[in-house]
């Protein structure tokens, strides 16, 4: 069984006059437990690719199915909750809630998306932060914490509601080359560890190199075409 | 629940300046809102008592047409006797009423055998009287406070132009009825000083007094003072009284009597009224400084956080809880202004009584002011305020719970 299933999906934007054609027929089909990387220049359909998973957007064609459902016909609420219940999001800005201290950013979810009673909210964020080795700063507020340490709360943050898919977008782009390996590995030993399918986009080499499986995005198409060579599951392939 | 507020709270206190000045502009309002009601109400109050206490009771009943003609004290519109103890009747069985005075009312000559001048005078039955306007025993600082037969209080208008004081003789000379003029000698026993509003100027003898000097057999009533138990219950009392004596007809159907409340007797009716107004338009300017301070401030809270918004939106909170968090952080701003005002504004009201204002009225000098707030007023402007900043968080609370989260993750 796939956990995400995409068959000719295509994304057009009306800009005036001109229409975008974000993505030009892309089909994909991503088992459960992937660690994924979708790789490109900038302007090639990434962010539109992981919007459309991550059902913030709806393809203009095509067939998208993610978790056994056809995401084009939820409607905004629906959309909402179906995030909320089997998402999980790291932001290349991190996009922690300023207000919030480290433990009470990866509550949020826990108590605004869903309703986890409290004893168990506490058991599976001190879990997450040991995990992401941010326990000694849970009483930390975001702006007294480096970026590397942000983004490790962030990973916590998308996996503490047992998403079965977290999608990062650019995830490494404002983080040095030595901290973005580190939150590669963290994402994929909690892969490893949870068997939560991670899918992230870059543009950075050195960082696609971590991925197992990797589609290469040029002009809103899959290089290669969609030859299954490219998407092997299990294995790393350079370019 | 409570974490909603938790995260209300914490925003608010982000921008601490800018929620302190909002907070403090709805308190400055409050404040303004209750010490207005505070002294204004009680301002019209202690007038309202002062012309009801005074002279003219809470309402009075005469016979049909005398209020028409009540500047001549006609003596042919007195209630016949019979009539009269048909509204002793109603007024005695009416649990509204606390008590009552008949007065027989008539325009005369004052002598103090050098000069004569003209007065209006009330012939009273005295305990009633005084239980009826409990004031009037104060209007007469010199002299006894009662009145017994051959005795006269007499205006101090009068009695400074006359040169008349307490002990000293006088002549009152009155046209009856008839046409035909009587004359009695009375005692000085009492200096009136005068009240605002109509009959202030008045003077006092007993009601079988001026029966005497009118020539009739037993006295008759032009006019019937009544002190109600409650004066909020002022129109209620008054149409319940009317709609029984309305019962009563002549032969040609009509009323026999008339109810009039103070309110249609006293020309500071239309003082009261202006501060109410007053007070009303205070108030709508208190919910526009609600209503835009806090907009304001929730718009530039909305715009300020569209990128938190898209964050929290994409996770997957609920455009409902997106609304809530934004209201919520309206309702707070709301309640701790409310809050502030009412402790502060409480505060001036305890030293406005503390230092003791006085001021005049009329002829009444160093009226003490006692400002005074009801709990229900103060609860009814928290309540007012609470639901403006409600009201006026809702739209850009709406605007941030429907934002795209694409768009708004992409705002910089
Ligand atoms: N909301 C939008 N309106 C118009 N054009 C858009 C919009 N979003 C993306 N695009 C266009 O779609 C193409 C793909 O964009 P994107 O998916 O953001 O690329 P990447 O993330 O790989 O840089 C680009 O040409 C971009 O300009
Ligand atoms: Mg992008």
């Amino acid at each position: 069984m796939s956990l995400i299933v995409a068959q000719n999906i295509q994304k057009d934007y009306q800009v005036g006059d001109v229409l975008v054609q974000a993505l030009r027929g892309v089909t994909f089909d991503i088992a459960p437990a992937s660690f994924v990387a979708f790789v490109g220049p900038s302007g090639s359909g990434k962010s539109t690719v992981l919007n459309l998973i991550g059902c913030l957007d709806k393809p203009s064609a095509g067939k998208l199915i993610v978790a056994d459902t056809e995401v084009a016909r939820l409607d905004r609420e629906e959309s909402a909750s179906f995030r909320g219940s089997h998402l999980g999001f790291i932001f290349q800005d991190f996009n922690l809630m300023p207000v919030l201290t480290v433990y009470e950013n990866i509550e949020y979810p826990l108590i605004m998306v869903q309703d986890v009673p409290a004893a168990e909210r506490k058991d599976r964020i001190s879990r997450l932060l040991d995990a992401v080795d941010m326990s000694g700063q849970a009483g930390k507020y975001p702006y007294q914490i480096s970026g590397g340490q942000k983004q490790r709360v962030a990973v916590a943050r998308a996996l503490v509601t047992n998403p079965s898919l977290v999608l990062a977008d650019e995830p490494t782009a404002n983080l040095d080359s030595q901290t973005a390996y580190a939150v590669i590995n963290l994402m994929k030993r909690m892969r490893d560890e949870l068997n939560t399918t991670f899918i992230f986009s870059t543009h950075d080499q050195k960082i696609v190199g971590e991925a197992e499986v990797i589609y290469r995005l040029v002009d809103g198409q899959l290089e290669n075409g969609n030859s299954p060579g490219n998407n092997t599951k299990g294995g790393t392939l350079h370019a | 629940m409570l974490n909603l507020f938790k995260i209300a709270i914490r925003n608010l206190l982000r921008y601490r300046r800018r929620t302190l000045m909002t907070a403090s502009l709805i308190a400055i309002g409050v404040i303004f809102v209750l010490v207005f009601v505070a002294i204004a109400g009680s301002f019209k109050l202690m007038m309202i008592g002062q012309i009801t206490d005074s002279m003219l009771g809470h309402l009075q009943i005469h016979r049909k047409g005398y209020v028409a003609s009540i500047d001549n004290l006609p003596l042919n519109l007195t209630m016949k006797p019979s009539a009269y103890k048909k509204m002793v009747t109603v007024l005695e069985s009416s649990t509204d009423v606390d008590a009552f005075s008949p007065r027989l009312k008539f325009g005369g000559m004052f002598s103090n055998f050098t000069e004569t001048t003209n007065i209006r005078l009330n012939g009273v039955y005295p305990e009633r009287e005084f239980r009826t306007v409990p004031l009037l025993a104060d209007r007469i600082p010199e002299g006894k406070k009662t009145l017994e037969r051959g005795e006269i209080i007499v205006p101090i208008l009068l009695a400074k132009g006359l040169k008349v004081k307490t002990g000293d003789p006088v002549v009152i000379v009155a046209t009856n009825a008839d046409g035909s003029v009587n004359g009695k000698q009375f005692k000085v026993v009492g200096v009136l000083e005068s009240a605002t509003g109509p009959g202030g100027r008045d003077g006092y003898i007993h009601i079988e007094d001026a029966a005497e000097v009118l020539r009739m057999s037993e006295p008759q009533v032009s006019e019937v003072a009544v002190r109600l138990k409650k004066f909020d219950r002022l129109s209620t009392a008054a149409s319940s009284i009317n709609g029984k004596l309305s019962g009563e007809v002549n032969k040609e159907g009509t009323p026999i009597f008339e109810v009039h409340t103070w309110e249609q007797l006293s020309p500071f009716f239309n003082i009261a009224r202006m501060i109410d107004v007053m007070t009303f338009f205070i108030r709508i300017t208190l919910i526009a400084i609600v209503l835009i301070s806090i907009m304001n401030v929730m718009i530039m809270a909305v715009y300020e956080r569209i990128r938190e918004i898209g964050t929290i939106a994409a996770i997957g909170t609920l455009p409902r809880r997106i609304l809530s968090m934004f209201v919520i952080e309206g309702f707070c701003l709301g309640i701790t202004g409310a809050v502030i005002g009412n402790l502060i504004g409480g505060a001036i009201i305890g030293i406005v009584n503390l230092v003791g204002i006085r001021f005049n009225f009329g002829q009444q000098k160093g009226l003490l002011l006692e400002a005074s707030l009801a709990p229900g007023e103060m609860i009814a402007v928290s309540i007012i305020v609470i639901l403006v900043a409600v009201a006026a968080s809702l739209q850009p609370a709406f605007k941030a719970s429907r934002m795209d989260p694409i768009e708004a993750l992409r705002h910089v």
